[in-house]
């Protein structure tokens, strides 16, 4: 979203665009793990966060709003999902835009023109604060399922923050499932796509030798990631399974991976700490729902929080098309477990952190987005109250300093159907 | 079906009362077998205990601030304030700054009959091979080793749930309703007494599940027709069966799929109908007048708010989620002001989860749908919020005169939540089903492990 060019006419309302705002006397949470801070203020200017916390002055002319009671933070990050590809995930023809299983192409996929900013799943988002979003495409025919994108959620035709953030591969069950029904096949499947890629690297003339299994546009997708040019997003869920990924990197030195799911990480923690790589978990699996989930608990997260890993909050093949903003519910609930004998839960702090600043730092755009550090982009949300308690909702939502709009589908009905009394017109007149 | 059977066997060693005159107008002595797999459930006993300085929801939309509770026998001996002692010898709990309620009833759940792992294997819900299959029974699919179970206890405050039968076909079957204790045998799970439910289910699933494999019902209007036809045999079946039954005369064949029929037409199973859709819901309240049977709930309703009214003239329950839409067509127009709307309305709200995970936190959903609400100027309170998570759904499944709220004389199946249960910092403490303690947070031993999870990762692990 192009902030400064950015505005949008909305019926009955001024054109939006980015001001200098500055939100005052709010409980303002930075977003990087650090605590929230009472009577703070926070400033944005071109869109941008000038400066958050206590003691920041407003700048004149800024429009000075008032938060005292509410919480001010950054806008919430989706650290998985597949946001803004599917406007229904089923019987609804052509809406949907996840898996691309019956076309020719694997890795060379790019969500980024399957992107609909204008789907009703990025309105509700927006409208519980969930401001950018991590999107990937699901894998189809081919265990790579393409590369995905960073978006923001903004009202506006300019949805996508960093096209080709990463690529995406399935290397656990699923990819097993895939590769024609076992890891081990997946895993030389991986292996020659990315000999492949280093393959057609070496040639200036492009000329490939005849012993190939990827088109020519999945191979040359490939290369920024054997060249650690581009970030390799990995689903995996057993514990065996993330060590095989985190020995993947012995083999092509290059790789930059981050672990998507990771069910089982606490069982090998030291190994993932150990290796550095971003693990964006899913929070609150706790059920043995497949086999390589078995050592399932909510405690995961903190659990390898605890021995150093690098976590973030995500959404995997979990209505990741659209609750999104279910995310801050599952934050709060890792906050509840500190509070259960023998469990591992983690601070308000972190767990706010691992779905705004962790999940962007995963994915290499911490610089931009997940916090109200100075410079970072003005994705802002002022809360009702806690914004991991139930009850809190947005207020008011900025993205790129622009106000946005928090009305929707939904929006839209219950206020249509608030009352059920016969009118002079039917419901269908009110609007 | 063996009542039947054992009929027909004295009949035939009673040979020689063939001698005497045919029974003319003598009633039918055949009755088909009510209840063939019964109830072995028997409670595992507790200690008396007091409850005492704790926030008390009762479940009925009662509140008492520092309230305390007794449990004595398994029961809800009472419920009262600061005032009530405890007896000698029973066990006395400070709950202060806790909450006690009710345990939670899903009334939507397919634990035991979708387990995890979710595996071919052990998937069991669905009989999708007719459009109509009143005669199979949930609880014959249920595995109670899913490991699901105890997780709807410990993290949700689950005491009873009703298992149903998937949505895949028109009529899926019976459904059963489960005290959610560890056992070895269904039998040993059946709540005592509770009635049994028919699945039923509109729209979308059945045409999607036959109208691809090129039957019927392929469209909406034939999902109605195939009900309605449905109906009208089992009424035919109704009618042998209470001429048999009054006038006797030849025996009528007994037919396992419209026993169940029946048992509805006679009010004795109530119907549980899978219905997302308003102008849906209100067509099947008139399939329901038409054939002479009363709907109990709608669930997975998403569009009750725009049909409030009337679900409350036809006493009908709604049960919802929270915040669920927009993963197929008939869940697009679902609002989070659904069950505040329907609150309001003065019908019968409930939270359901029709999921292994959702059931771990029903409170949540309902404090969400509280708040939603309470946005739109719906002042909804937490007493009353409780009723959508035990009184109304035990009054939906005809068990409310034994469970689903802190009554005295009612089964003492509650829960005291470490906190406001309607925050998501909050988790159950301890869990009672007829006070037996079940779960307790502090104590390792009190966390149920499913023979499936024996010997692997996570074994008897904090979930």
């Amino acid at each position: 979203m192009r902030a400064l060019l950015a505005t949008i006419l909305l019926a009955g309302a001024s054109p939006l665009a980015a001001q200098t705002v500055a939100i005052t006397n709010g409980t303002v949470v930075v977003g990087d793990g650090s605590e929230p801070v009472q009577g703070g203020t926070v400033v944005v200017r071109n869109g941008r966060v000038v400066a958050a916390g206590r003691g920041v002055s407003v700048p004149g002319g800024a429009e000075v709003i008032d938060a005292t009671g509410k919480w001010v933070t950054p806008g919430i990050v989706a650290g998985f999902s597949r946001l803004g590809l599917a406007e229904v995930d089923l019987g609804a023809d052509g809406s949907d835009d996840t898996d691309s299983g019956n076309g020719p192409f694997n890795a060379a996929i790019d969500v980024t023109p399957a992107i609909n900013p204008k789907a009703s799943t990025i309105a509700v988002s927006r409208a519980d604060g969930v401001t950018r979003a991590v999107v990937a495409p699901v894998a189809g025919k081919n265990i790579f399922a393409g590369q995905g994108a960073v978006i923001d959620t903004g009202d506006d035709m300019d949805a996508v923050l960093r096209a080709r953030a990463f690529q995406f591969v399935e290397l656990g069950e699923g990819g097993a499932g895939i590769a024609g029904g076992s890891r081990a096949t997946a895993f030389v499947l991986f292996r020659n796509a990315l000999r492949e890629a280093r393959d057609l690297r070496g040639r200036i003339d492009g000329a490939r030798q005849d012993d190939v299994l990827l088109t020519r546009f999945d191979a040359a997708a490939l290369v920024p990631v054997v060249q650690g040019k581009q970030l390799l997003l990995v689903h995996v869920e057993r514990a065996k399974d993330i060590l095989n990924v985190l020995d993947l990197r012995e083999e092509f030195p290059g790789l930059k991976v981050a672990l998507v799911g990771a069910t089982e990480g606490w069982t090998v923690a030291h190994r993932i700490a150990a290796s550095g790589v971003w693990v964006i978990a899913s929070a609150l699996n706790d059920l043995p729902a497949s086999f390589e989930m078995l050592a399932a608990t909510q405690s995961n997260i903190g659990r390898m929080r605890d021995a150093g890993v690098k976590v973030a909050i995500g959404m995997i093949d979990d209505n990741d098309t659209r609750y999104q903003r279910n995310q801050r519910q599952y934050a709060g609930n890792l906050v509840a477990l500190s509070k259960v004998p023998g469990a591992t839960g983690v601070s308000w702090s972190e767990a706010f952190a691992m779905i705004s600043s962790r999940p962007a730092e995963a994915v290499g755009i911490g610089g931009e987005i997940g916090s109200l550090e100075a410079g970072r982009r003005g994705d802002v949300v002022i809360w009702s109250g806690d914004p991991l308690e139930l009850n809190s909702a947005p207020e008011a939502v900025w993205i790129d300093g622009v106000r946005q709009p928090l009305d929707n589908h939904q929006t839209k009905l219950r206020d249509r159907y608030r009352s059920l009394d016969r009118e002079a017109l039917p419901e269908a007149y009110r609007k | 079906m063996r009542g039947a059977l054992a009929a027909i066997f004295a009949m035939a060693l009673a040979g020689c009362a063939a001698l005497a005159p045919p029974p003319k107008s003598k009633p039918g002595t055949v009755h088909i077998a009510e209840n063939p797999y019964p109830s072995t459930y028997h409670p595992y006993g507790g200690v008396p205990t007091l409850i005492r300085n704790a926030t008390v929801l009762d479940g009925e939309g009662g509140r008492i601030d520092n309230g305390s509770v007794l449990l004595v026998d398994g029961k809800v001996q009472a419920v009262g304030g600061a005032d009530l002692t405890a007896p000698e010898g029973a066990t006395v709990i400070d709950a202060q700054g806790h909450y006690v309620t009710p345990g939670i009833i899903d009334i939507h759940s397919h634990l035991g009959d979708y387990p995890s792992p979710g595996v071919q294997s052990l998937s069991d819900g669905n009989e999708a091979t007719s459009p109509a299959r009143p005669e199979v029974w949930a609880e014959h699919s249920v595995w109670p080793q899913d490991p699901g179970f105890s997780r709807a206890m410990a993290n949700g405050g689950i005491t009873s749930l009703q298992i149903l039968p998937g949505s895949a076909n028109l009529f899926g079957g019976r459904s059963v309703v489960l005290k959610n204790v560890p056992s070895r045998t269904v039998q040993g799970m059946k709540f005592p007494g509770a009635p049994y439910g028919l699945k039923m289910a509109c729209g979308e699933n059945p045409k999607r599940v036959y109208g691809s494999k090129n039957q019927m019902p392929q469209t909406r209007m034939g999902n109605i027709a195939y009900v309605r036809q449905t109906w009208i045999k089992a009424k035919e079946y109704d009618r042998k069966w209470t001429k048999y039954e009054k006038s006797g005369g030849e025996i009528p064949a007994e037919d396992l799929a419209m026993d169940t029929l029946r048992g509805v037409l006679h009010g004795k199973i109530l119907v549980h109908n899978h219905c997302y859709r308003a102008d849906e819901e209100a067509i099947m309240i008139d399939v329901a007048k038409e054939f002479g049977y009363k709907i109990s709930a709608f669930h997975h309703a998403v569009e009750s708010y725009k049909i409030a009214d009337l679900l409350r003239e036809n006493g009908i329950c709604s049960a919802m989620w929270a915040d669920w839409y927009g993963f197929k067509m008939e869940s697009y127009d679902a609002i989070n002001e659904n069950i505040a709307y329907v609150q309001k309305a003065g019908a019968c709200a409930i939270v359901h989860s029709d999921d292994p995970n959702g059931i771990q936190r029903l409170n949540q959903e309902a404090a969400k749908a509280m708040a939603s609400g309470k946005r739109v100027g719906i002042d909804i309170s937490e007493a009353t919020a409780w009723t959508w998570l035990s009184g109304n759904p035990a009054k939906a499944l005809g068990i409310s005169d034994q469970t689903g709220s802190l009554k005295a004389g009612k089964m003492a199946d509650v829960v005291l939540w470490n906190g406001n249960p309607f925050s998501a910092y909050t988790r159950p403490d301890k869990v009672w089903i007829d006070g037996a303690l079940l779960y307790d947070s502090a104590n390792p031993k009190l966390r149920p492990v499913s023979d499936f999870e024996l010997g692997q990762p996570g074994e008897g692990d904090v979930k």
